[in-house]
Order: structure tokens, then sequence, then C-alpha cells
């Protein structure tokens, strides 16, 4: 830990968006107008007991909060073979794969639609990835009655179909981008030129805690649902705090709702798992590891780049941590030494993903699976009665046809 | 008096050009800036191409692409411009782009690399009054303008702030949205135009969707200067290293029309 800790992990970021060095507004002048009236409409919002009370009603009767607390014994027994004597901790699982369209980032659209609609705002628009945040941001739409509009990299297109379709059904224009390598960041790309061209109008749903400020601060409040929870239920099944908070990174918006209620509590350690791809010597998606701090998409942050700051493709096994940054809390929490960062490989995900299939009977989304692949590490050097909380962020029906491929099975 | 204030008190309207550096390869660009000068453009905007220029339109994303596709470098931008200096001692030069290729090396490095090339100012798109600290002070420490832009949406009370710390031009992006695409109503322009000048003690140049001397014209009638960016782009995709001729003479037709649009008017109403 820094030996200038500050009085609070909590209170960022400060007044202009900057998180430390990191975060900020890097926009085009066009987009400025509208950013700061969505600072001053959300700093609004969080005043406003009716806005909290519609938010709080849409999550329990419409997204199914909260969420589970669930001990996973056979996960933790399996770990605990390869343990030595005395060690192997518990693992519990934050079941947020059981939300309505089975991810975390329900919460984030459900806390956005109703901005949008306080903004008096017509239309949406969004960027996704693996079409988990293109799903549920067509929901809200659908349940609100908004035509929306979704930017997915034409190669996500291709290797999500089932999540593409499932947008095409809720009512969701979903329009391929064929620029750059047409995945994640091509999207939010061309998301931000129809911005841009639409702003009298429009809201983007960005689905990470990335982004210009307000949107790193509004999605880490709106997902930060997930830690307040679990904190609640830990101490309510165990009458005390967990030892270690472990979530997948891609944006990393799963990992800060988990983390941020959590980060003022000095014996909870924190553990993010980026995306190694291929290794980290080869392709892969881990800003923090092998990327350094530079401007896009509306933050500064930690990026995949070259020396001349051209933002180089980041790969991943899963669509959903396949970008090249992240967002700029956690550059922060990284540089402050509150929370520790480490990588999974494509290869420990699929190991990670077929161990809590076969142990716990759940199928996993291959986000979460890069988390569980850590947790496999971790968990047999802590003692028996360590205690490991997981944010199981997505379910895995929408990867099993990848996975089959990368098994080699013919569906 | 700069190279900058000096293109805008020629008692016409200036035409301002926009290529994107390194497109369709670094070796090529000498030969398209010249053409630019040869056909009578005021002031030279050079893009500094970008992975991700998400303010563009597809012309000039395609043109990025190119430029680094053909392995454009950060330092091949700057000999560029070096070069052009060289060349053309008082024609002004900008350098436009995206704050990651600018402060990558630090804004100071940057400021001092732009001043020894004898670039004039510095367009960057996404880096907004704001956050003016990121890449403004170490600019204006090394004597190079900071070219801000005001959009449809810069309203009058931010409008200060857009101002504040500029100089050179102030760029007007008559449409929100992209490059290259709509063209905004007349009527629009003349009203911002009008509003931005009641402000502002440095020249106006309006942009983004003029691409036919007859719409410069009809711009240059009410501002200091017309930006043309998206269609000497697309002539540069079309004829690639050939390009240089086709850009001389769209160039001569918008400088003809923008440098005498005052005239034509004048001799229009007499």
């Amino acid at each position: 830990m820094n030996d200038h800790a500050p009085n609070s992990f909590r209170n960022q970021p400060d007044e202009r968006g900057h998180f430390g060095p990191f975060g900020g507004r890097y926009v085009a002048e066009t987009l400025m107008p509208l950013i700061l009236d969505l600072e001053r409409e959300y700093t609004a919002a969080k005043a406003d007991p009716a806005f909290k009370a519609e938010f709080d009603d849409l999550l329990e009767h419409y997204v199914g909060r909260p969420s589970p607390l669930y001990f996973a014994p056979r996960l933790t027994e399996e770990l605990r073979k390869s343990a030595p004597a005395g060690n192997g901790a518990q693992i519990w699982f934050k079941r947020d794969e059981l939300n309505h369209t089975g991810a975390h980032k329900i919460n984030n659209c459900i806390g956005q639609i109703l901005l949008a609609i306080r903004m008096g705002k017509t239309r949406i628009i969004a960027e996704t990835g693996a079409g988990q945040h293109g799903v549920a941001t067509a929901t809200v739409c659908a349940r609100f009655g908004l035509p929306c509009v979704v930017y997915m990299g034409a190669t996500d297109v291709a290797r999500q179909a089932p999540n593409v379709f499932r947008m095409k059904l809720l009512g969701a224009e979903v329009v391929p981008v064929t620029a750059g390598a047409a995945t994640l960041k091509d999207a939010m790309n061309e998301a931000l030129r129809d911005w841009v061209a639409n702003v009298h109008d429009t809201f983007y749903i960005i689905g990470t805690a990335a982004g210009p400020h307000p949107y790193p601060e509004l999605v880490r409040d709106f997902q930060s649902v997930i830690g307040r929870e679990a904190r609640a239920q830990m101490l309510a099944r165990t009458g005390r705090l967990p030892d270690l908070l472990v979530a997948a990174i891609g944006g990393g918006s799963n990992a800060i709702g988990l983390f941020h209620p959590f980060l003022d509590d000095p014996s909870v350690k924190m553990l993010g798992v980026e995306a190694a791809g291929h290794g980290l010597d080869k392709e892969h998606a881990a800003s923090l590891a092998g990327g350094r701090p530079g401007i896009l998409h509306g933050n500064k942050t930690y990026l995949l780049q070259d020396e001349d700051g051209q933002i180089t493709e980041g790969h991943s096994i899963s669509a959903g941590l396949d970008y090249p940054g992240i967002g700029p809390e956690h550059a922060w929490l990284k540089e402050i030494g509150r929370v520790d960062y480490t990588s999974a490989t494509d290869q420990e995900a699929l190991e990670g993903f077929q161990l809590l299939c076969r142990t716990e009977g759940i199928i996993p989304a291959l986000e979460p699976s890069h988390a569980i692949a850590a947790v496999a590490k971790v968990a047999p050097t802590l003692p028996e009665d360590a205690i490991i909380l997981v944010n199981l962020c997505g379910r895995g029906d929408k990867d099993i046809f990848s996975v089959a491929e990368h098994l080699g099975v013919k569906l | 008096m700069t190279r900058l204030s000096a293109a805008f008190a020629k008692g016409r309207p200036a035409l301002v050009t926009f290529v994107t550096g390194g497109d369709p390869t670094p070796a090529d660009t000498a030969a398209i800036l010249d053409a630019l000068v040869e056909g009578g453009a005021d002031v030279i905007e050079l893009g500094m191409p970008f992975t991700d220029p998400m303010a563009d339109g597809p012309a000039i994303q395609l043109a990025n692409l190119r430029a680094l596709g053909a392995g454009t470098k950060t330092a091949d931008i700057l000999a560029i411009a070096a070069a052009f200096r060289a060349r053309h001692p008082e024609v002004p030069l900008v350098l436009m782009g995206y704050a990651n290729p600018m402060t990558i090396r630090g804004a100071d490095w940057f400021a001092a690399e732009c001043a020894k090339a004898g670039v004039d100012g510095v367009i960057c798109v996404d880096i907004p009054p704001e956050e003016d600290a990121e890449l403004g002070p170490a600019l204006r420490a090394a004597g190079v303008s900071l070219i801000r832009l005001a959009t449809p949406t810069t309203d009058a009370a931010r409008l200060p702030a857009v101002l504040e710390g500029s100089s050179g031009f102030l760029y007007y992006v008559s449409v929100a949205g992209i490059t290259g695409m709509q063209q905004a109503a007349q009527a629009s322009i003349e009203e911002a135009v009008a509003r931005l000048k009641a402000s502002s003690t440095i020249p106006v140049a309006v942009g983004f969707g003029v691409r036919t001397p007859d719409q410069a014209a009809a711009i240059a009638r009410v501002a200091d200067g017309v930006v043309v960016g998206s269609a000497l782009v697309d002539l540069v995709a079309k004829h690639g290293q050939a390009a240089a001729g086709p850009v001389r003479e769209l160039t001569a037709a918008l400088s003809q029309a923008v440098h005498q649009s005052r005239q034509t008017l004048q001799e229009q109403t007499a």
C-alpha cells in the first residue's frame, strides 16, 4: 500500500472527473455541452429520492435483485486437493449471472435509461462487444418504448450470432461496424460518431465504467449495487467481511461494482483479472499489464498502444474483454496499490469455465471464467478459513458455441 | 504578424485546406502539399493519422488507415512539416489530429517538435477547454497557436472558455456531426459566424461538409476563412500517387471562388 494513502478510496473522481491522473473529459467540442448537461442531471438524480426509488424498484422486480450470495462447496473442496494442509480458502460467488438478461450489464442500463428519460432524450444508442451490453440496452429500450441502435463490430456480429438475434427480437437495430478490426473499440468509435451527429435527441448508454466523465462514475454507482448487496449478505451469513474479492476486467464495470463498496475496508484485499489472451508476450487484452497511460474514448487511462500512441488491437477468447483500454478508476486503484491486478489466458479461462460447470453445475460466461482461473491459483495459497468472494458476472449460454469450437467439439 | 494572422489579413477570405499526412504514403505527401499551395490555399492543415479517428467520417477514416498502413509514424509527419517549411517559408502550416499521438511522449516534447519543424498551429479534436492543461500550456510556451473548435452546440456561456488561450483562428464546425457529411444551412452559418465574431478578436474559419467552389464561396461571403478537407482527401483516395494534379485543380477552383467571393457579391449588387 502507498505510504500516502488517502483518507478514503471512495471519494473519487474530483469535480473535473479525474481519478488521480486518470479519467477526465477528452471529447470533441460538439459533445462537451451534452457531457456537462449529463453531469448536472446525474448530480440532481443522485439527490432525488424518486429516482433512487424507481431504480431500486426496477432492480428488484424487473432485474430480480438482490442476486444470491452462494457458497461453492465442491469447487472449494476441489481446489483444496492441490493445497498444502490447512490451506484452501472458501469460495463464494455473487450470482449476478442470474439477473434478467444473464449478466451484470442490466444494472447499469436501468440506471442510464432512467437518466435518458429524465433528460428528455428519445433515442438510445449503445456499443457492444460480446453482445451482453447490447442485449441489456435493447431490453431496457423495449421496456421503456424507446428506439435503440446498437453498434457492434462485424467480427463480433459473426461470433455472437445468438445475441445479435436477441437484440433484434427486442426491437433494436444492430449496425455492424467494419472499420478497423471490427471489434468493440471500433463499435465505440462508431457510436461516438452517431452521438455527435444526433446530440439533440440521443442518449448514449455506455456499457462499461469508462468514457468521458461522468460515465465512469455513474456506471460505477449503478453497478455498486453488486458490492453493497454482497457486503451486507456476507456479514449476515458469516458475521464478517471476505478476505479477497476477485472479478474479471475488460472495461471493468463488474469489478468496480463489486470492489467500490469495500474499498475502505482495509482487511479486504481485491484482485482484478485481465484477459491475457494467447499470453502477455503475445496477443492479449491486458491493458494494465501490457499497456501504458494514454487518451482514448474520452478518458485518460491505461491503453494497449505503440510508441506513437496508435492503439493496438486487444485479443481475448472473450469478446467482452476484448478492449484495448480499462476504466480510469482501475488505472488509479492500480497506481495507488489498493487493488492488485493479474491476468488469465484464454486456455486458463477455458479450464476455469469447465471447472465451474463440473463442480457446481453452473455454466459461467467466459468473462468470469477468467476470475475463476485466478481463484484456482490463489485459493490453495490461503488458509481454509479465508473467504474469497468472486463476481460471477455473467452466464455462459452465449458462449457455448465458441467454447465447443475451442474444445474441438462440433455441435 | 504571424504567418497565420497574415494569411487572414490579405483583404479577402482565406482558403484553408486539409489532407491527411502519409496518405497514400509519407513520400507522396510533399507533392500533395505543394499542389495545395500552387492551387492557392492560404493555410495548410496536415492531418496526423490515428487508429481511432472518432470525429471523422468515412473519407478521412480511410485516409488515416491508408497512411498508417503505409507505415506513417509521428516522426514522418514532423519531417513532412519541416520539409514543407523549408520549401514554403511563408505558408502557414497547422497539424490536426487526436490527443493520444500528440501527448504520448509528453506535451512539451510535442510542442518543441512542432516549433522546431516550423508548425504554426495545432488543432486537437479531443482536448476541449476543460482539459487544456494536457496540451495548451506547452504549445503556448513554445509559441505554437492552439486552434480551438467551436460547434453549433457551443453556447454563449461556453464561448469565452473556448476562446481563452486559443490563437491563430477559430475553427467553426458548422454541423453537429463528423467530417465529410452534410453541409449546414447557409442561414445557420451566417448567424453563427456573426455570433462568434462578436465575441472573438481572431478570424473565424468555417468547415465540415464544404465540398464545392459554390459552397465555399457562399461561406466566404460571411466568414474569414473556409476549410475544405474530405473533398480533397477523396481525390487522394481516387488518384493515389497521381493525386497532386487533381488536388491542384480542385484547390485552384476553390481558392478562386473563395478569394473572389466578396468581389463577386459587390459586382452583383453594384
